[in-house]
């Protein structure tokens, strides 16, 4: 608790932490606004649980670490499109696609997880997440496909806001719908494979969820609430992680607690102010 | 002879509870201002949404500006009000001026950017249907009325040939819904915007539209208003005191 702020940043592993965990953070906050919109808050969750099948795999052929993300990454790429599939081709809404999708990665990851047994230890780690455990190598990789998706992201911007305010809309003015959903989807995909190292299996929706719904509640424009959904999830992950050395407890919990309150606090001043205006009306 | 801006022929649309619209067979010429009317589950949405492309067309043939509606893409020319929007989510981020600015990116190309210009034509758009002092508003926190407005300014913006609304004035009151038609009359006259327009209300529309289509899964009608309220069978229909009432009630 005595150790001061440089001391902490002087620390390798902690230097990798913050910088993998900001990029990360910036792309699950900024599509997360996108996601929460567009009803489709919880593809986060089913994505997530396709990674744990995915990295069960990856674990079986005995890949660990970032080589795992050859086998993680285009399953759950795979599982994205075959979420909008079912969308658009069984007449299913998004939540039960997410379900059946979600259901499958668990149950694939379980049992390979129960066949392999030597490798459930591994497993765990994905579970909860350990970013102060990040590689060099997995540091590089989250920054190349943080630039990546934020190339894509700010390409198709003004798209992906015309679907998500309407989607008939979109359409009518010439907007290939079924594309910027497989791009919005697929960006998911690889922000949740990013955030798996982040947060954990478990806690990746909340890092989707919790900054947007944090930024709806105060932004007055669509590029301000994308800007302050960006900006909490970084506060959330530099502090979760300065929090989690000083307090000894673990990194992931702790950054989503700290969304948590983050999210708390802008419910509590826009109640504020909305009462205001109520009452000098 | 004027342009030809919407055709069918023969048209007929099902979906998998069965026929929704049979044989209709119109022309729309540039200028003209429609009223698509008929009762509920009579097909007028669905007669729009299949020139749009929205809907499959099972039989016959629809082309907009001379264009078969399924080759259709010059999206630039089409302005379009659907019937709901999901926009009852007060907190939907969106401002007005962001809002009409999306009207604007069927005249992009990918990137899809709005420039300096773009942004003074949505000012000019929100001036022109008196929204502008709302144009930092979101969205979602404007009554009925004034979203109807921005909607409508987001469907102008682009400077569209044809104006597409879908009962665009199911949530208003009597009298909002009035000055909305006379608005669109003013549109369709002073821009030469040829209107299609779908509501139930065909006493009320009659009064600014210059035809009236009317529709129960079949066409009964197309013509002028003097014609709708002169004919036999729109009496046999309605009954005469009914036909009278609608006629009349301008």
């Amino acid at each position: 608790m005595t150790m001061n702020i440089i001391e902490i940043l002087s620390y390798g592993f902690i230097q990798r932490a913050l910088l993998a965990g900001t990029l990360i953070a910036v792309l699950c906050s900024v599509l997360g606004v996108f996601l929460v919109l567009r009803r489709l808050s919880l593809i986060g969750d089913g994505l997530a649980h396709v990674t744990f099948g995915g990295t069960a795999i990856a674990l079986s052929l005995k890949l660990y670490s970032a080589s795992s993300l050859l086998v993680s990454l285009p399953v759950v790429m795979l599982s994205s499109l075959g979420i909008l599939k079912l969308t658009e081709k069984a007449r299913l809404s998004g939540d039960t696609a997410i379900g059946i999708v979600s259901a499958l990665g668990i149950s694939a990851g379980i049992i390979l997880a129960s066949v392999g047994g030597g490798y459930n230890v591994d497993l765990l780690s994905y579970l909860f997440g350990n970013i102060l455990s990040i590689t060099t190598q997995e540091v590089g990789i989250a920054a190349a496909l943080f630039c990546v998706v934020l190339m894509l992201l700010s390409l198709f911007f003004n798209d992906l806001l015309a679907i998500t305010f309407d989607e008939e809309l979109a359409r009518v003015s010439g907007i290939r719908t079924s594309t910027i959903n497989a791009v919005l989807v697929l960006l998911t995909a690889l922000s949740v494979v990013l955030a798996m190292k982040l947060v954990g299996i478990m806690l990746i929706s909340s890092l989707l969820i919790l900054p947007a719904v944090s930024a709806l509640q105060l932004a007055r424009s669509f590029k301000a609430c994308v800007t302050l959904a960006a900006l909490q999830g970084c506060c959330s992950v530099t502090a979760g992680i300065f929090l989690s050395f000083a307090t000894n407890l673990p990194t992931s919990a702790m950054i989503v607690l700290l969304n948590l309150f983050f999210f708390s606090l802008a419910f509590l001043v826009r109640r504020y102010f909305h009462h205001k205006v109520k009452n000098s009306n | 002879m004027p342009d030809e801006v919407v055709r069918t022929d023969r048209l007929c649309c099902s979906y998998r509870t069965g026929r929704v619209l049979e044989d209709i067979s119109i022309s729309v010429e540039a200028g003209d201002y429609v009223g698509i009317v008929g009762p509920n589950g009579s097909g007028k949405s669905t007669l729009v949404r299949a020139l749009m492309g929205l809907c499959s067309i099972n039989d016959g043939t629809a082309s907009l500006f001379g264009i078969p509606c399924n080759r259709f893409n010059d999206w630039a020319r089409i302005g379009y009000l659907p019937q709901s929007l999901h926009l009852r989510n007060s907190i939907f981020p969106a401002t007005v001026a962001e809002t009409v600015g999306l009207g604007l990116l069927s005249l992009k190309r990918f990137p899809r950017r709005l420039t300096r210009t773009d942004r003074e034509r949505v000012d000019s758009v929100l001036e022109q249907l008196d929204v502008y002092d709302i144009k930092t508003k979101l969205i979602g926190e404007l009554s009925g009325g004034q979203q109807q407005r921005v909607l409508l300014a987001r469907a102008l913006v682009n400077a569209p040939d044809l104006l597409i609304l879908d009962e665009p004035t199911a949530a208003l009151d009597p009298e909002m819904r009035e000055r909305f038609y006379a608005l669109i009359g003013e549109i369709n006259r002073a821009r030469q915007v040829t209107v299609l327009l779908v509501t139930h209300d065909s006493g009320a529309i009659g009064k600014f539209a210059s035809k009236m289509l009317y529709l129960d899964k079949r066409m009964l009608f197309y013509g002028n208003f003097e014609e709708f309220c002169r004919s036999a069978d729109m009496s046999a229909l309605f009954g005469e005191h009914s036909q009278h009432l609608m006629c009349h009630r301008h």
